[in-house]
């Protein structure tokens, strides 16, 4: 019998297992990853006395009013956040969009200024978002105090820098034809955004920013775990007091609120489609 | 260890009536062909005799089992011993031809095994002797998808081959493959199923092949059997009949195979 | 022209969003006009200098370098985890075992998907104690919830013949799956939970603000007890782990 040829895949294989192992340990020592903590008697106690008080429910008139103010003020937060995220976004969007870019209509590149606003931008919106909108609340909870109002400029600002990014993506990724012949015919940037590239982008500008919105009615609900203001801020107070009742209350109402923004957002999506 | 069926019949869900008072004995060990047109029912027929789908009406045996009477844990038994050749190769292009053709043992192996042979494979020769009796020992290790049609027809074959199983069904086996090939391919079933002594059930769609190779044949139109004779006996009359375009069934019929379409309703 | 065509419908969706952004705004009472005092402005500058100079000191930046490498662990674990748990999931959820079966898996993973992470990791830290497990563990319930959806859309659309064909030939319902199902939704999956990733990643580094570890339990600690100089160079590790990951995602897109 002539000898068989191996599996060419078995070394491979093999070493990626081995590689794989060998980053799975340390990680997993990183990551103190030990599920019996989860089965040592104190963390069992302090959990179960916490679940245990999950039924019945909170439902004092007190602590409902209490519930629906913060609720309102979650979904106002995540809407004025994304308003100013807009506010904004657009401009830097602008900045970033090649099709408007006057420099690039003659031959030759002498643009370097346009080149400079537009990294410049770049960068500043990857600072923007780069930086999570928790930890720009923090910050901003020590500047203006406990409340609504560091959660809001924190999501207008992360926010508007992920907006901002996205629109410049968005705007270039349009036929730049009708823009570009409006340039040429000595037409100002704001018309040639406004009659040659939004025609044909405005669909989806909008349909992104009611996705982030949907995504700001989830980070705002956490916002409240760093003092500013929502529902995060009733939960927290909830969970330092172990108060089971009260937190089972809110995370149905998390529930809920998330799962209507996904609906609200995916029906206002289907219907601009 | 042979087959029968008595009346059977098989109505889809949608109303659609596929078999009707289908009576058929096949013995140990016979070698049967079933030919005609395209929606007669040949393929549902094999897939009743392959106890993957359950008739509507009348009374079933395959290899001394009644496989819808039977516990789940028995009839997935009785599966492992029939191995079907599909009409379209059921293999994941991203396979290797070796994993597709071990995997006609899943039914009998062990899941540690099943699971260990993911990552090496558990019976490489096993895999290769298959392959070789098909011309294709030298692709052992390559990817489904860098094979041609016939060949990846062939790999599916290598694997019912592989699974030995007691009764070997096969639907339109050489449906991809030229002429030579598909002669040579049909001779190699019926000499695996003579010299192992198991039953062989095939459809095909060329005439002269189902008459050359095999020693009975069974003629299927509208799911009833028009005929069920020696090849010798089967003559042109006959076949003309067979395959007379009056009450054919859309072409579509043969499609109980084809996957339900089973996209959700969702916006893009 | 294009003015013009703005249907009836789109101006009332206008006149609603801005009613509903000018509400948002009312409600919340926000101080804008205060911010923009000179008195607040000098605070806000002076708030601002304490994080100038970042505090480079070598043994600072080390604890800096483990706590990243610790947010880096905790991403990577809890992605592994939810990818597991989410496939587990995935497959009742397609509808592979049922009806009550599917809507059951259904419920669960939505119920994963709508708490938030950083309340999990609360919930996560009385039931594991404080530290990076709780952390891990959050971020895997919340990824279960969202991958294990993702899979079970991926798998709805995947042809079953493969896996018919296999069950067919009696293999047990795991292999069938292994042999014939995994091998046409990997790349997807694969694709999925990369994505899913490099989320995490941002996630973790401020699960620490509840005490679940990484960057963020840095960041905290260092605010807490003043020490601004310490927090900007937390804030620029941050900064610097959301720009690579955000170029090696779009370099690798590219590259796929």
């Amino acid at each position: 019998m002539k000898p068989l040829s191996r599996d060419p895949a078995a070394l491979p294989r093999l070493g990626w297992t081995l590689a794989a192992l060998l980053v799975l340990w340390p990680l997993l020592q990183l990551a103190q990853f030990r599920p019996a903590a989860l089965f040592e008697a104190a963390n069992l106690a302090a959990m179960g006395h916490f679940v245990g008080a999950f039924l019945p429910p909170e439902t004092s008139p007190d602590f409902l009013i209490l519930l629906g103010r913060a609720t309102v003020e979650t979904l106002a937060m995540a809407t004025a956040g994304i308003a100013l995220a807009v506010v904004l976004a657009l401009p830097l969007g602008l900045v970033l969009t090649r099709s408007l870019s006057l420099s690039r209509l003659g031959p030759g590149r002498h643009g370097w200024p346009g080149q400079l606003l537009r990294i410049a931008a770049r960068g500043l919106l990857a600072v923007l978002r780069g930086v999570p909108e928790l930890v720009w609340a923090l910050l901003f909870v020590r500047v203006f105090g406990l409340g609504a109002a560091a959660g809001v400029l924190a999501l207008g600002i992360t926010y508007g820098g992920m907006l901002g990014k996205v629109y410049g993506e968005i705007l270039d990724s349009v036929d730049a034809r009708p823009a570009r012949s409006l340039l040429e015919a000595g037409s100002g940037r704001l018309a040639a955004l406004g009659y040659g590239l939004l025609p044909n982008a405005a669909q989806e500008l909008v349909s992104y920013t009611v996705y982030r919105w949907e995504c700001a009615v989830r980070a705002s609900v956490v916002m409240g775990f760093v003092g500013a203001g929502g529902l995060g801020q009733l939960m927290d107070q909830s969970m330092k007091m172990l108060n089971g009742g009260e937190a089972a209350t809110i995370l149905a109402t998390f529930l809920v609120l998330v799962l209507a923004a996904d609906g609200l957002s995916e029906s206002l999506r289907r219907r601009m489609a | 260890m042979g087959l029968s069926l008595d009346g059977v019949g098989l109505v889809h869900a949608n109303g659609y009536r596929a078999l009707r008072g289908i009576d058929l004995r096949i013995a140990p060990g016979e070698r049967v062909a079933l030919i005609g047109a395209s929606g007669a029912g040949k393929t549902t027929l094999l897939r009743v005799l392959a106890a993957s789908l359950r008739p509507t009406e009348g009374r079933l045996r395959v290899l001394d089992g009644e496989p819808w009477a039977a516990s789940p844990a028995a009839l997935r038994r009785l599966r492992a011993r029939i191995g079907l050749v599909h009409q379209a190769a059921p293999i994941p292009p991203r396979q290797r031809v070796v994993t597709a053709v071990l995997a006609g043992r899943l039914g009998r192996w062990p899941l540690w095994k099943s699971l260990a042979s993911l990552i090496v494979p558990a019976d490489a020769d096993g895999a290769r002797r298959e392959l070789a009796r098909l011309d294709l020992a030298e692709r052992l290790y390559e990817r489904c998808d860098r094979l041609s049609g016939g060949q990846l027809q062939r790999v599916a074959l290598a694997r019912v081959l592989y699974q030995q199983p007691d009764l070997l069904l096969a639907d339109e086996p050489v449906a991809a493959m030229d002429p030579a090939l598909s002669e040579l391919t049909v001779a190699l079933l019926n000499e695996e199923a003579a010299r192992r002594g198991v039953t062989l059930v095939a459809s095909l769609h060329a005439v002269d092949l189902a008459l050359r190779h095999f020693p009975r044949v069974v003629g299927v139109k509208d799911g009833a059997i028009l005929f069920d004779l020696p090849a010798p006996r089967v003559g042109d009359a006959l076949l003309r009949e067979l395959y007379a375009a009056e009450g054919a069934v859309p072409e579509s019929e043969t499609d109980t195979l084809a996957p339900v379409d089973r996209s959700p309703l969702r916006c893009a | 022209m294009s003015k013009a065509g703005v249907s009836g419908g789109g101006l009332l969706a206008l006149v609603a969003v801005l009613a509903a952004v000018g509400a948002s705004f009312a409600f919340l009472d926000m101080p804008l006009g205060a911010l923009f005092t000179g008195a607040a402005a000098a605070e806000a500058a002076d708030f601002v200098r304490r994080f100038f100079p970042p505090d480079l000191s070598p043994g600072f930046v080390a604890r800096v370098g483990f706590a990243a490498l610790e947010t880096l662990a905790i991403s990577l674990v809890s992605t592994l985890l939810a990818a597991l748990a989410g496939a587990a999931l995935a497959l009742p959820a397609a509808g592979r075992h049922g009806r009550p079966a599917r809507g059951a898996a259904r419920f669960v993973l939505n119920l994963l998907r709508s708490v938030p992470e950083l309340v999990w990791a609360t919930l996560m830290v009385l039931a594991a104690g404080l530290g990076p497990f709780a952390g891990t563990l959050a971020l895997a319930l919340h990824t279960t919830g969202v991958l294990g959806r993702l899979f079970a859309e991926a798998l709805e659309n995947t042809p079953p013949a493969p896996a018919e064909a296999l069950a067919a030939s009696g293999a047990p319902a795991l292999a069938g799956f292994l042999y014939g199902t995994l091998p046409l939704v990997a790349p997807q999956w694969l694709a999925y939970a990369l994505y899913r990733w490099e989320m995490n990643i941002r996630m973790a580094a401020i699960l620490g603000f509840v005490g679940a570890g990484g960057l963020g339990a840095l960041l905290y600690y260092s605010l807490s007890l003043f020490h601004e100089a310490q927090a900007s160079t937390v804030i620029l590790a941050m900064l610097a782990m959301a720009i690579a990951v955000d170029g090696a995602s779009a370099w690798l897109r590219r590259r796929a």
